[in-house]
């Protein structure tokens, strides 16, 4: 008889599923730690516009995020026209972006300041006025330094 | 007395519970990291000021109507035609005192790139993703020029001379001379790029 071949019709033993739950907490612990919970809830539409020409925010710099479009579903008492998000409260006047942004310079301590960053989330099918009105307040209050939020993708491709 | 054995505890269900864990973690999971375009808005100025002098040949006029129409130069376009008008403008060296630039020497585009300015006005209803587009497509334009001059000079793109800068640890040596390159590349092509909002 070969050396092989052992009289046949053996059945293979069950395979051990001991190691699975390790596997599985291995794989949860990671989506945990990777995990970022979302700090605002959004009452407004937020699809961000496409571009493939961008700059990764830098994570050690401040970084303070304006909302803006139209009201989601659930939050018609909002209106219908597009608004401005600050934080967790719609903003009916842009002009409350000035204490907007003094608020998160206090919060940023004095030496920060000049790194802080204010990134505009912005709905793609917002008119551009409101977000010519958002720039014209964070002139006001000399925050400068800005950044149009986006997701990758080609731009020139209508959606 | 008898004496008991604690009974095992069925380990089975662990792995359930593992998975159902798993999932709602991945389902919440974002794993995004903020992306955008970065830009610099200009100084609030008090009182009306002189703008300052810039020639005809060297502004390059981009509006976008509020039907998302693009009209450049005072012809209309399509975005799919921005990129290449904008390194032609860009690139032009109308002046032939460029030694790095490989354009046609037009007479109504830019002298010279460090001369020359995008003037993007927009009306109140255009919409952001077209602004976006256009942004981007501007933004497109230097980086073409500048990989150009960056693979001429060093042999590398600029992008990934950015993304080793932005890599290196701060204060070392290398983080310097990459800081050095990009400075340079981003000195002969700068970045000039207006934002306004049109009356109609």
């Amino acid at each position: 008889m070969s050396k092989f071949n052992k009289g046949g019709g053996k059945e293979l033993p069950a395979i051990s599923t001991a190691s699975l739950p390790d596997i599985v907490f291995m794989l949860l612990f990671f989506f945990m730690v990777a995990t970022v919970m979302r700090e605002n809830t959004l009452f407004i539409e937020n699809t961000l516009p496409s571009a493939d020409q961008v700059e990764k925010l830098d994570k050690k710099s401040p970084i303070m995020y304006v909302y803006a479009g139209k009201p989601g579903p659930g939050y018609k008492k909002y209106g219908t026209e597009a608004k401005v998000q600050l934080d967790d409260k719609m903003v009916s006047n842009v002009t409350e972006i000035q204490n907007f942004v003094q608020e998160n310079r206090n919060r940023v301590g004095e030496t920060q300041v000049g790194k802080l960053l204010a990134a505009l989330k912005v709905d793609r099918s917002t008119n551009m006025g409101l977000i010519g009105d958002v720039k014209e307040q964070l002139r006001e209050v000399n925050q400068l330094k800005i950044n149009y939020a986006t997701v990758n993708g080609d731009p020139t491709k209508k959606k | 007395m008898s004496k008991r054995n604690a009974p095992e505890v069925n380990a089975g269900s662990m792995a359930d519970i593992a998975f159902l864990l798993l999932i709602f973690f991945l389902v919440t999971t974002t794993l995004a990291s903020d992306i955008g375009i970065n830009r610099r808005l200009p100084p609030k100025i008090d009182g009306p000021v002189d703008p300052p002098p810039i020639r005809k040949m060297d502004l390059f006029e981009v509006s976008i109507n509020r039907n998302n129409n693009l009209l450049v130069e005072q012809e209309p376009m399509d975005i799919s035609q921005l990129r290449e008008a904008t390194i032609a403008f860009l690139d032009n060296n109308g002046k032939g005192n460029c030694n790095y630039c490989k354009g046609k020497q037009v007479i109504n585009l830019s002298s010279h790139p460090s001369k020359a300015v995008i003037a993007v006005s927009n009306s109140r209803e255009t919409s952001y993703s077209t602004f976006i587009a256009v942004q981007n497509e501007l933004i497109a334009a230097y980086n073409h020029l500048r990989d150009r001059e960056s693979v001429r000079l060093y042999g590398e793109s600029f992008r990934s001379i950015t993304s080793k800068w932005k890599a290196a640890e701060d204060g070392s040596t290398e983080k310097e001379a990459l800081k050095n390159k990009r400075d340079y590349i981003k000195s002969l092509f700068p970045e000039r790029i207006s934002e306004s909002e049109s009356e109609s």
